[in-house]
């Protein structure tokens, strides 16, 4: 059962072309990540699939959904695809808690208490039960990033996506963040995770995806295999320079 | 001036009536119309946009007595009748919005882009990601400039005195017309004045203050 389906997905900003012949189908429990050079157009293509960018022609399926169709409801899409970003993009005017019930609340129109009790669960998931009163400006990267992950859980989503969720982060902190990602892989959450950290590509995800200049070049479901011998020169390039710096 | 404000305290005192209620109408009225055309700038549809760009452009380019004489000329004649005090305080409000239009729309722009992501991506609409985490972050952004417009509102208000709108410029005008002691009767102007801004200039410091930086 497919979750995420492009179809020949074109994007363009203006004459620039961000995404070429985009065919990729991610199923439902499947951990994809997403690898390549900046400006490769990973971070475009995650952010398709939760409308964030808009397709420029092609097909783009969600959940079911037809994210082409101008009459598609982009936010009946976001309340069931997660999404975690670099700069974990906190409500600084809320706290820990309210950050993780808002959209629950609001969206889902749960009950505020049953809403808080499984909020404080998700905390405690990722390790910050005591944190639940403050504001994001008092933690660190880290702690922000274990939040946004819990905010994205508390939607109950069908998929989740992250957006280099540990680029922004202190060396120190990035094995907890990658901890709790790695515990929700295990819970069959689908997951697409455009990332650097190659450890946890080849560790946690299913399949692997390498990009360059807008195109997917390697779609590889045997990921130490793609780690160990990528076949195209610009994957091989890119993996001997990330790991013999 | 002494004699001045108790010979002719009463007239004055209610020409500082008059400022106050311009002041206050125009005050609210500018917070509204200039949220409005904030909105509208930063609207996602290209037509508000240049909507509220053609308003902002037109309106805080030409001068405040400009436009309060054409709502005291020009809307009487063609379109309804219309007093000094009403033109003038339209004029005010008219004017000023426009400037709190760029201060209110440079507060929500100044509050990260990441943030109404993060609001949409749980599947928050537009408005609730406005309301609920937008507006409460650009409010503290935008309190400080929002003083020293409101500031310059109530002294602008003295524009009502050429349009006959019997505020304490006008009712000053009055007086030193009357008593020929120019020097005390807007020397007692200037402190009644003083006597309006001074606690809005502290209550903004106070606003500032106390829950800004909260």
């Amino acid at each position: 059962m497919s979750m995420i389906e492009f179809h020949d997905v074109e994007k363009y900003y203006g004459k620039f072309h961000a995404l070429k012949n985009i065919n990729l189908t991610i199923d439902r429990g499947e951990v994809v990540t997403i690898i390549g050079p900046s400006g490769s157009g990973k971070s475009t293509l995650l952010r398709t699939i939760n409308g964030l960018e808009r397709i420029t022609s092609g097909q783009l399926i969600v959940n079911d959904f037809d994210l082409a169709d101008k009459n598609t409801d982009m936010n009946r899409i976001r309340k069931n695809v997660g999404m975690v970003f670099q700069h974990f993009n906190l409500y600084a005017n809320k706290t820990v808690l309210d950050n993780i019930t808002l959209g629950p609340t609001m969206v889902l129109k749960r009950p505020k208490a049953e809403v808080e009790d499984s909020a404080r669960e998700l905390l405690k998931m990722v390790g910050l039960e005591d944190q639940a009163a403050k504001y994001p400006s008092a933690l660190s990267g880290g702690q922000k990033q274990r939040v946004a992950i819990a905010r994205s859980l508390a939607m109950n989503p069908r998929a989740i996506l992250f957006d280099e969720p540990t680029s922004a982060l202190d060396p120190e902190m990035i094995g907890d963040v990658l901890d709790v990602m790695q515990t929700i892989a295990k819970q069959g959450m689908t997951m697409v995770v455009v990332t650097h950290e190659m450890g946890f590509a080849r560790r946690v995800g299913d399949r692997i995806v390498f990009m360059a200049d807008g195109q997917i070049l390697e779609d590889e479901s045997d990921v130490a295999g793609f780690f160990d011998h990528p076949k195209e020169p610009r994957a091989q390039e890119f993996i001997s320079k990330i790991l013999n710096h | 001036m002494f004699t001045i404000l108790a010979e002719h305290g009463s007239a004055l005192l209610s020409g500082l009536g008059y400022t106050l209620a311009a002041s206050l109408m125009a005050l609210l009225g500018s917070l509204v119309i200039g949220t409005a055309f904030a909105l509208f700038e930063i609207s996602h549809r290209k037509w508000l946009r240049i909507i509220g760009r053609i308003y902002v452009e037109v309106v805080r380019n030409i001068p405040l007595l400009v436009i309060a004489l054409g709502f005291y000329v020009i809307v009487p004649r063609y379109v309804m009748p219309m007093d000094g005090f009403t033109a003038g305080t339209i004029g005010l409000t008219i004017y000023t919005s426009a400037f709190i239009a760029e201060t209110v729309r440079a507060g929500i722009e100044s509050v990260a882009v990441g943030q109404m992501e993060g609001a949409r991506s749980v599947g928050l609409t537009y408005t609730q990601a406005m309301v609920q985490i937008i507006f409460p972050q650009a409010i503290k952004i935008v309190v400080p400039p929002l003083g020293n417009q409101f500031i310059n509102l109530v002294k602008n208000s003295s524009v009502l005195a050429f349009v006959a709108g019997f505020d304490l410029m006008y009712e000053g005008k009055i007086v030193a017309n009357a008593t020929f002691s120019t020097f005390d009767t807007y020397l007692a102007v200037g402190l009644l004045y003083l006597v309006l801004t001074m606690p809005l200039s502290y209550l903004m410091r106070y606003l500032e203050k106390h829950w800004v930086s909260a």
